[in-house]
């Protein structure tokens, strides 16, 4: 594909914001053109946050991601806001322990994982977004295990090293699922 | 050239600013642009530089006016309102003819408005906003390199011409994070013997000042400052042409819009309908000749702006009504998505749209 | 013999200024000031708008003609860009203590390394006589033709009473220029003040008592006669605030 929409979408607070760009970190390391583009303003803080991510093998146009190739949803209000725009032969990944949903397109790859239980029950309490990020990885082939972990290693500042463990810890963790 | 490095376009700019020289940097916070504003509080203080946190947007606005009066690169940044209220200022520093630069991080309006990405300010920042004969350069990047190679060329060309340049970007250049190359661009020097910085620095005295009494006097200045504008219209306008080569359709966009523009003409394209754009880089100066040019080849232009139809008025000059020119906004921070804007060019190839 | 010499501090500029005022006076004293503090060739003063407008041209020193009430403001930036220069404004009451009161309090609030040379004189001069916001109570001006209602338009603004509640400022004091005596404890005040910002202290505004004969309605003599009598007891002279001074 030359081109990857992603969106990942969900409350304030789950670090929505984050996964992106981990993911526009690793596309620029691995050579694409990439544009992150946060939604802004109050609802950052509590309210539905979302965050477009475009991959390409070409100069990028719009950086506004209005219909995914890949959606990742954290929470209902985003799957169902954005279900249905999924670009066909797409993929959607839901966290399956906020979300219960049954499958109603068969045009696009839906895959549940309880990333919020898997989080708690690991002691990763808020890694939740790089749970259901692993389990992207693992589904859509966008990026390799070793290339995701590689780019937290460089994002995440060495004194901090005991949190690079759990985000990479929740990755593989999600990855394996 | 460096590798490249993943920013938001607000720290993109306001490192490029800093790298061109800017030490005195004059704000108020206001959302979307406040990552320029903390990025200079956070850098400033560890160069020597000054950042302030003024009291409002009136008072950033006439430290700036100190600060470029006394010879140095100074700059603030704001988003919709807070231009407003710097319109007094902005029109004292092109009476005054000081460089300064001035950053624009839109959102919709009017009023207090919202806080998503908008191009309604166009008019205010090409047509005056602030009171009197006088024109900003006004530059619209479109990409998060350009945020920062802009902030080399505003202060480059505000120096070169003692007339303060603006930054006219919208909340999503802002936000979003592109990969940016952060070689630095040239840094232009210029004669600033009529800074006010002492007389025992230079000949005489200097008086930074745009009051006369003397109609006669204060037509002079405002002869003299256009005919530098003339100058500015023949050599400074920038604009990139995307599949012009062939097109039928003209899209006129800029920034955040001519983004999305291109999505739409690639599948236009794809629908075998001959679509490109002309980017206008440079707002004002406003590239009359090249879309001139352009209208004795193309069918029709379309005129693509997140506001309620501003430029279009420009495009309809420019192109001296050879062709007819249409106009696709949406307003208030909705963003068009590319499927709106094929919608349009299909309109008018079956003849359905109506003319700006 | 004694021969008089006229300041350095002024250019040879005739003043606009009506008979009688006394903004000619208080431009020598800052004139004075400066040249004997040997300064005048790295002063950048700021004319604000108002009757001083055209300070511009009768201040030997490098100039910047700012907009209404924004003086504090362009002094903040000319002064940041050259912390080794001395910065000052010379404003009106119109200007300083009504649309530009945000610039006032908070220049003193950051307690700026600039002097502010205030000129209280109860009226609007240049526009032709208006409501100033240190007009008197029950003052006949244009736009209060029936005297100052404090009842509809409030009270008039005590500038340096204000300002001493504000922690940065460093050195506020009231004087007037309505006699000799007087006019010399002005010259001594606005000395000091520019001495304070040499020596790094940071904010001093000097509210200077002015007259204004044109637009009060007044002899030049009647004017002085009407200061005493009514500015002098609404707003009293001395030294508001001298951080220094309290902390010695």
């Amino acid at each position: 594909m030359a081109t990857t929409k992603i969106l990942i979408a969900g409350f304030g607070g789950q670090g929505i914001l984050f996964a992106g760009k981990a993911l526009a970190y690793s596309g620029l390391k691995i050579g694409k053109e990439v544009a992150w583009l946060p939604s802004y303003g109050p609802e950052m803080r509590g309210g539905t946050a979302n965050c477009s991510v475009t991959f390409s093998d070409e100069e990028i146009g719009s950086p506004i991601v209005d219909t995914p190739d890949v959606l990742i949803a954290m929470n209902l209000p985003s799957l169902e806001k954005y279900y249905d725009f999924t670009e066909k032969n797409g993929f959607v990944i839901f966290d399956s322990s906020l979300i219960t949903k049954q499958d109603t397109r068969d045009d696009v790859t839906t895959v549940g994982i309880p990333a919020t239980k898997m989080a708690s029950d690991n002691s990763l309490n808020g890694l939740a977004n790089m749970i259901i990020l692993g389990k992207t990885l693992k589904i859509t082939g966008i990026l390799t295990l070793e290339q995701i972990k590689s780019s937290l290693s460089q994002m995440i500042p060495a004194k901090k090293a005991e949190l690079l463990e759990k985000n990479i810890k929740a990755i593989e963790l999600g990855y394996n699922y | 050239m460096s590798e490249k490095v993943l920013m938001k376009g607000n720290e993109a700019l306001a490192e490029a600013a800093i790298m061109a020289g800017c030490r005195h940097y004059f704000g108020y916070p206001i959302t979307p642009q406040t990552e320029v504003a903390a990025y200079m509080a956070k850098k400033m203080p560890k160069i020597g530089g000054t950042f302030l946190q003024a009291e409002s947007e009136v008072a950033a606005i006439n430290m700036v006016i100190g600060a470029a009066s006394s010879g140095v690169r100074a700059m603030t940044s704001s988003s919709s309102p807070g231009i407003s209220l710097k319109s007094e200022g902005i029109s004292y520093l092109a009476g005054c003819e000081l460089p300064a630069l001035i950053v624009n991080v839109q959102r919709g309006g009017p009023g207090l408005g919202g806080i998503q990405p908008s191009q309604s300010d166009y008019f205010q920042a090409t047509k005056g906003g602030g009171h009197g004969d006088y024109h900003l350069i006004v530059l619209a990047p479109a990409s998060v390199q350009e945020m920062f190679d802009m902030a080399f060329k505003g202060f480059n060309l505000a120096d070169k011409y003692r007339v303060p340049a603006m930054i006219l970007a919208d909340g999503t250049m802002g936000q979003m994070m592109e990969p940016v190359s952060l070689d630095a661009n040239a840094v232009e020097t210029y004669d600033k013997s009529w800074a006010t910085v002492g007389t025992g620095k230079h000949e005489g005295r200097n008086i930074i000042n745009s009051l006369s009494l003397s109609p006669k006097q204060l037509e002079d200045w405002n002869i003299d400052r256009y005919a530098r504008y003339k100058i500015i219209e023949e050599n400074e306008v920038m604009y990139e042409e995307y599949m012009t080569e062939d097109a039928e359709i003209v899209i006129v966009a800029f920034g955040i819009a001519a983004r999305v523009s291109k999505n739409a003409i690639k599948e236009a394209r794809r629908r075998g309908i001959k679509v490109g754009m002309l980017r206008p880089i440079t707002l004002w100066p406003f590239p009359k000749k090249a879309l001139n040019g352009l209208a004795d080849k193309a069918k029709a232009f379309l005129s693509v702006e997140l506001n309620m139809g501003q430029m279009a008025d420009d495009v309809k000059l420019a192109t001296n009504c050879k062709k007819p020119v249409y106009f696709y906004g949406r307003t208030g921070g909705v963003i068009m998505t590319p499927e709106e804007i094929l919608g349009e060019i299909e309109k008018i190839e079956k003849g359905e749209a109506e003319q700006w | 013999m004694v021969v008089f010499e006229k300041t350095k501090g002024l250019t040879d500029a005739p003043l606009h200024y009506c008979p009688g005022c006394t903004h000619g006076i208080i431009h020598r004293l800052v004139a004075e000031s400066l040249e004997e503090l040997g300064v005048l060739d790295k002063t950048v003063g700021v004319a604000s708008v108002g009757c001083s407008v055209f300070s511009y041209n009768y201040f030997n020193c490098d100039m910047i003609q700012a907009a209404h009430g924004r003086a504090p403001a362009v002094a903040t930036g000319a002064k940041r860009a050259h912390p080794e220069n001395v910065v000052f404004t010379y404003q009106g009451d119109g200007d300083l203590a009504a649309i530009g009161t945000a610039e006032t309090v908070h220049s003193a609030a950051r307690n700026e390394n600039i002097t502010v040379i205030f000129v209280n004189n109860a009226i609007y001069g240049m526009t032709g006589g208006q409501m100033a916001p240190t007009t008197l109570p029950n003052q006949v001006t244009q736009t209060s033709p029936y005297g100052r209602d404090v009842t509809v338009v409030g009270y008039p603004v005590k500038v340096c009473e204000m300002l001493s509640e504000v922690t940065g400022a460093s050195y506020l004091e009231r004087v007037a220029v309505n006699n000799v005596k007087n006019i010399r404890n002005a010259k001594r005040a606005i000395k000091h003040a520019f001495q304070n910002q040499i020596e790094g202290k940071g904010f001093s505004l000097i509210e200077v008592l002015s007259t204004c004969p044109t637009n009060w309605g007044l002899s030049p003599t009647e004017a002085i006669k009407w200061l005493d009598e009514n500015m002098e007891k609404y707003y009293p002279l001395g030294v508001y605030k001298d951080k220094y001074k309290e902390e010695k």
